[in-house]
């Protein structure tokens, strides 16, 4: 039945939807300076290409679409555990996630 | 085969027993063995050589095993025994063994001892190995082998830098020989396909290129410069007189400085077929006869002369080769090694009896004391200036005859030589032996004759060089010239030999002239050394000519600025700016150019997160607009 | 099978070593030299009763690219595997009279570079070879570095860094050749690269690619300035691994890996290449002579000696490959002599530098003996191993060109000026404060010096076994050299 509703909506519009969220995600990483924030924008991003692994999947009847789904989730997960915990850290020394003044990082 | 063996394995075996326990030997049992391995190969020689000259015994030409081999490519380790390396043998064991004997009374203080009958035995072993190697290759191995004993030999009291600076001038000066030996073994084997000089005598040399064999031979040659002392490769000769007196006489005298000569006459089938490196041999063998014979005149080392002495008679035996004589050259050859290995023993006598004495102007008188080294020095003086009827009278006449036969110049130069011969010999006679004592009273408080081990083989010797002369009496006098029937199987014929030989009459002059002209050299030096009691002058004394010659025409101080100083000079350069500098400098610039790059590019790397992201989505979005364009 | 257990002894010994502790790293690591020297015998019997076929093993490993763990031994690369597996323990041995900080890790390290070493002469496959030729450079990097002598730290570790790194990069290029060759071939495998079919052109770049990694670890000139400072500041032990047997790599890699794989951008390289050997020779020569460091001046001798078998290598003869073979062996041989006596003489004197020195031969006379013996091995005098090499690759190079041969023959003298000049000023003339109490050689010592001289000899007076083992190899070699 899910799949039903997935074949009566034309697979463009799924592009466009991804497409979309992708932009806002690039423009909230490249525009807001709060790193959290940010990291919230990389999720935004990696959900919009996870809405086009599925939709392609089911288009092409090809279920390792979603698979692959599975494992970008899965690393997002982890890779918000560790980078909050990057963040709580940083917060703990210099009192600010703001990006600007995390600037040490350099040669 | 297996006595043939033995020739060359029992003085090896001296060689290991005194390098390894010989320091545990009392003496006599160390110098005793030493010389008993040089005294068995010597009776079995004269075997082999007995053999030979009633013709019982056969050409042996063994090859014991490949040394260098694969696939085609193959050289053996073998030895030959004919006629030539057979009159080698009985030098080389015969004054070996003399020399060894000698050694015993003469190096009984020094505490290397036992070293010093080693490496005498090892340069035995090396010099059978040269006479007896089969083809060039292992003639080479025993060619560097005697070099290496000869350096060794030279530096013996080695704590002595100046000693082993001469050592070392010998060795390498050997090496630029070398070089050109193993350059002429490179063509004989590229051109020829083999080294053993059988299979080479039975090459149609007519086919090869003529520029081809004089190469060859011309390089050969130069190996023999080197070792046989000739210019331009002579210095080191005088120099190597730093070595104990036996060693002179064994090494620089009697045998190891006429390999240059055997390594020619074994080759005789190829020099043959080159005139043009003919007359260079003999050019330079006359030059050196009359140049090193100037020199000798104004010497005043006893051993400085008779070094001279031999680089001028090795001249002569060059100058012979030159002109075909090949026979003659051995003959002097054999000559020379009797009377020059007695007058470097008897100069190693007086130094023993005047405690190291070497200058003639502290000598005089020594007649009273030493009456057998006198007279065995005296009769070998008379041979070396061809006095009849001791034998370098004959051996040399000989090469004045070949001389005059093949080119007037080359013959007045040879005569030239042969009389400041007798000349400066007798002046070193007449210094030495007679008038009156000049050193201190406490060496003519010590005075004394040498004991029988130093004296006999002075006799054996003096004997040899007198009567010596019998192996090759003069054809045209009705004799028969005894050397010359014994090594023709050897020789190959000459192609391009004129077949006329010199009347009886001119030779019988030129005889006449040459003994003529000794003896008015001698009485000269009569004259003035005896009769004017003159003496020579103090060092720093001479001047103008006398100078120049007195400082041998300052060779060694060209040959210094010319080759030493600029090399010394090019390897501080090449190390301190070329390597350090330019080579070095190229490569540290490589790392200095990424630091430089790395330090402007660096400032990229700002640290504002903000920009690295911007920076790689643009970069993202560059990728996709490239890849689209590219693909799509 | 035996290839496999002769190949990871070193590594399960490096291993063991470090966990032996400081206290018995250095038998731990005498044991596995010694288990590998037996296994490389074992090989060679085995290869002797294969009529010299090569012995081969071969396991998949990556499939994608296309990779596989492939090693081979014929008598080319049995020859430096017996030169490495006899000289590691007699490198080990000569560390036995020095208290060394950190035991099992220099041990291990010495035997994980053995692995490297092993692995690099025997690897058939090019990606194998690149990996074992990248891991036989860490551990002596380490070594030098950290055990260096020298109390200028700072000048010491400048030097082993550019080492490090100008081999590394030389290495790079390697890597992007390797890369570029298995595009056309679709293996690493040595069969398919010796039969790839290149344009010249590609072959001729190409060759560079190769050849300035080999020319860095040969050295050859003008690649050759990391060689004498880090000669000079890594422990000796590492000199002799640097000199003994890794030069070598470079020299094998020529044969096996260059030759056979690019045959056009050979020919088209080869008089350049030649020459500049040559150039090597009587630079490395004439710079030797007034040099005062004793490991600098053997540095600069063995320059020179390598300069004459890369020539001899590229004349692409019979002559002159037999002659790089023997002489890459001999070479081993003498110049762990050499920096053997240059140790000792460290040791005992505390200075290299041969102008301070003088009188040692009145005061130790063994170990005269001995050093001069090794001497006149390295100055190629006539039944010492290092004549045959110089005979059979200068003849290489006369046949390649007359007057080449003139001047790389110059090296016969120069040798002898310089070898000579360093024995006199350091051995002979009256003792100084500092040789007067020079001990002489120990018995073990004498034991090291007495191998090395007894093989300075077998090669010396019958190379031919020798010479025969080599004979497949350097047929397959020419064969597809000269394709």
């Amino acid at each position: 039945m899910l799949l039903n509703i997935f074949n009566t909506i034309p697979i463009q519009y799924y592009i466009m939807v991804s497409a979309v969220l992708f932009s806002i995600g690039v423009m909230g990483v490249l525009f807001r300076r709060n790193a959290i924030i940010i990291f919230m924008s990389i999720e935004l991003m990696l959900n919009a290409v996870n809405l086009l692994l599925v939709a392609f999947s089911s288009y092409h009847n090809d279920a390792s679409g979603q698979v692959f789904v599975f494992f970008v989730m899965a690393v997002a997960a982890a890779e918000v555990a560790v980078g909050l915990a990057i963040l709580v850290t940083i917060f703990r020394n210099v009192h600010s996630v703001d990006i600007d003044e995390l600037k040490n990082l350099k040669w | 085969m297996v006595n043939l063996l033995l020739i060359i394995l029992l003085p090896l075996l001296g060689f290991f027993v005194n390098a390894l326990v010989g320091k545990k030997l009392p003496k006599s049992v160390s110098g005793g063995f030493a010389s008993l391995m040089i005294f068995i190969p010597f009776v079995i020689s004269t075997s082999y050589f007995v053999g030979f000259v009633n013709g019982s015994q056969q050409k042996l030409d063994i090859d014991i095993y490949n040394w260098i081999a694969f696939g085609d490519f193959k050289i053996t380790f073998g030895l030959l025994l004919d006629q030539l390396s057979a009159t080698w043998l009985m030098v080389v064991t015969g004054i070996g063994f003399l020399i060894h004997l000698y050694s015993i009374s003469y190096m009984h203080d020094d505490e290397k001892f036992h070293n010093f009958f080693s490496y005498l035995n090892l340069f035995i072993f090396f010099m059978l190995l040269l006479v007896l190697g089969n083809n060039f290759l292992i003639t080479f191995i025993g060619w560097e082998g005697v070099g290496l004993c000869s350096y060794l030999l030279i530096g013996f009291w080695f704590k002595n830098q100046d000693y082993n600076n001469a050592a070392k001038k010998a060795f390498v000066m050997n090496r630029v020989g070398d070089l050109g030996f193993l350059l002429g073994i490179f063509f004989i084997l590229y051109y020829l396909k083999t080294l053993n000089f059988t299979q080479l005598q039975a090459v149609n040399l007519e086919l090869l290129p003529h520029g081809l064999i004089v190469a060859i031979t011309m390089l050969l040659f130069v190996g023999a410069i080197g070792k046989s002392a000739q210019i331009p490769l002579y210095t080191w000769l005088p120099d190597a007189m730093a070595g104990p007196t036996p060693v002179s006489a064994l090494i620089h005298a009697a045998t190891m400085v006429t390999a240059g000569i055997y390594m020619l006459v074994r080759a005789n089938f190829l020099f043959i077929h080159a005139p043009e490196t003919m007359m260079i041999v003999a050019a330079i063998g006359a030059a050196t006869a009359i140049f090193a014979a100037t020199v000798g005149v104004l010497q005043n080392d006893i051993k400085k002369v008779l070094a001279y002495s031999t680089v001028s008679q090795l001249g002569l035996m060059f100058l012979a080769l030159g002109v075909g004589a090949f026979t003659s050259g051995v003959f002097h050859v054999v000559t020379h090694a009797f009377f020059k290995a007695c007058l470097f023993l008897g100069s190693g006598s007086v130094i023993h009896a005047l405690h190291g004495e070497q200058d003639i102007r502290n000598m005089g008188g020594l007649k009273k004391w030493m009456p057998i080294t006198f007279w065995t020095f005296l009769i070998s003086s008379l041979a070396i200036s061809g006095i009849f009827p001791f034998s370098g009278f004959f051996s040399k006449d000989e090469i004045l005859a070949s001389a005059f036969e093949h080119n007037k110049v080359l013959w007045v130069v040879a005569s030239l030589a042969s009389l400041l011969t007798a000349f400066y010999m007798f002046r070193l006679v007449f210094l030495t032996f007679t008038g009156n004592f000049r050193g201190i009273e406490e060496q003519k408080h010590h005075l004394h004759e040498s004991p029988a081990l130093i004296t006999i083989p002075l006799i054996i010797l003096a004997v040899l060089a007198a009567v010596g002369g019998a192996m090759g009496l003069p054809e045209f006098l009705g004799f028969h010239h005894w050397l010359k029937g014994f090594l023709s199987p050897v020789l190959a014929t000459n192609p391009h030999a004129e077949a006329h030989g010199l009347s009886h009459s001119t030779e019988l002059m030129l005889m006449g002239g040459a003994f003529a002209g000794a003896v008015a050299s001698i009485a000269y030096a009569y004259i003035k050394y005896v009769k004017g009691g003159a003496l020579p002058a103090n060092d720093g004394e001479e001047s103008g000519v006398g100078k120049l010659v007195y400082n041998k025409y300052y060779i060694d101080e060209i040959y210094n600025a010319l080759f030493v100083k600029p090399s010394l000079l090019l390897s501080d350069f090449g190390h301190s700016v070329i390597d350090n500098k330019v080579v070095d400098g190229i490569v540290n610039f490589t790392g200095k150019a990424s630091l430089i790059i790395g330090s402007q590019v660096r400032k990229i790397q700002s640290g504002y997160i903000g920009f690295y992201l911007l920076a790689m989505v643009l970069s993202m979005v560059a990728i996709f607009v490239y890849s689209f364009m590219i693909t799509g | 099978m035996l290839l496999l257990i002769t190949l990871f002894l070193p590594l399960l010994f490096a291993l063991l070593t470090y966990l032996s502790g400081n206290r018995y790293a250095k038998y731990v690591a005498l044991l596995g030299g010694l288990l590998a020297f037996v296994g490389c015998n074992l090989l060679k019997q085995s290869l002797v009763s294969n009529q010299l076929e090569p012995l081969g093993y071969t396991h998949d490993w990556i499939a994608n690219p296309l990779i596989a763990f492939s090693l081979t031994v014929d008598g080319l690369a049995l020859s430096l595997i017996a030169l490495t597996t006899f000289l590691i323990p007699l490198i080990v041995f000569t560390t036995y009279s020095k208290t060394i900080e950190n035991a099992k890790a220099f041990y291990s390290l010495i035997l994980l570079m053995e692995f490297g070493l092993l692995g690099v002469f025997m690897a058939a496959d090019g990606f194998l070879y690149y990996v074992f030729w990248e891991l036989a450079l860490i551990p002596i990097y380490f070594i030098a570095l950290l055990w260096g002598e020298n109390r200028d730290k700072a000048f010491r570790n400048r030097a082993i860094f550019k080492f490090f790194v100008y081999t590394l990069a030389g290495s790079l290029f390697m890597l992007i050749g390797f890369i570029y060759l298995y595009q056309y071939s679709g293996s690493f495998s040595i069969q398919s690269l010796y039969t790839l079919n290149l344009s010249n052109t590609e072959q001729v770049v190409l060759f560079w690619a190769f050849f300035i990694a080999f020319a860095i670890k040969i050295p050859v000139f003008p690649f050759h300035t990391w060689q004498p400072d880090t000669y000079k500041e890594a422990p000796t032990a590492g000199t002799m691994l640097l000199s003994g047997i890794m030069l070598k790599m470079g020299l094998y890699s020529l044969l096996r890996w260059l030759l056979p794989v690019l045959p056009h951008g050979v020919e088209f390289w080869t008089p350049y290449v030649i020459v500049l050997a040559t150039i090597g020779v009587l630079y490395g020569s004439i710079i030797a002579i007034k040099q005062d460091d004793l490991k600098k001046l053997l540095a600069y001798s063995s320059f020179a000696h390598v300069g004459l078998i890369t020539a001899g290598i590229f004349t692409l003869t019979r002559e002159g490959m037999q002659g790089a073979i023997v002489q890459m062996f001999a070479h081993g041989f003498n110049v762990v002599g050499l920096f053997y006596a240059a140790e000792i003489i460290l040791q005992r004197t505390g200075t290299l530098s041969i102008s301070q020195l003088g009188g040692i031969r009145s005061v130790a006379p063994k170990f005269a003996t001995v050093f001069m013996i090794v001497v006149l091995a390295s100055v190629a005098l006539p039944t010492t191993n290092a004549f045959i090499g110089e005979f059979l690759l200068l003849f290489a190079s006369f046949q390649y060109n007359t007057w080449l041969a003139v001047a790389a023959g110059f090296t016969i003298i120069f040798s002898a000026v310089y070898m000579l000049r360093m024995y006199q000023l350091s051995m002979l003339g009256e003792t100084n404060e500092k040789t007067a109490g020079f001990q002489d050689l120990n018995w073990q010592e004498m034991l090291v010096f007495v191998l090395i001289i007894m093989g300075i000899f077998q090669i010396g007076l019958v190379p031919s076994s020798f010479l025969g083992m080599m004979e497949n190899s350097i047929d397959q070699i020419l064969s597809f050299s000269l394709r």
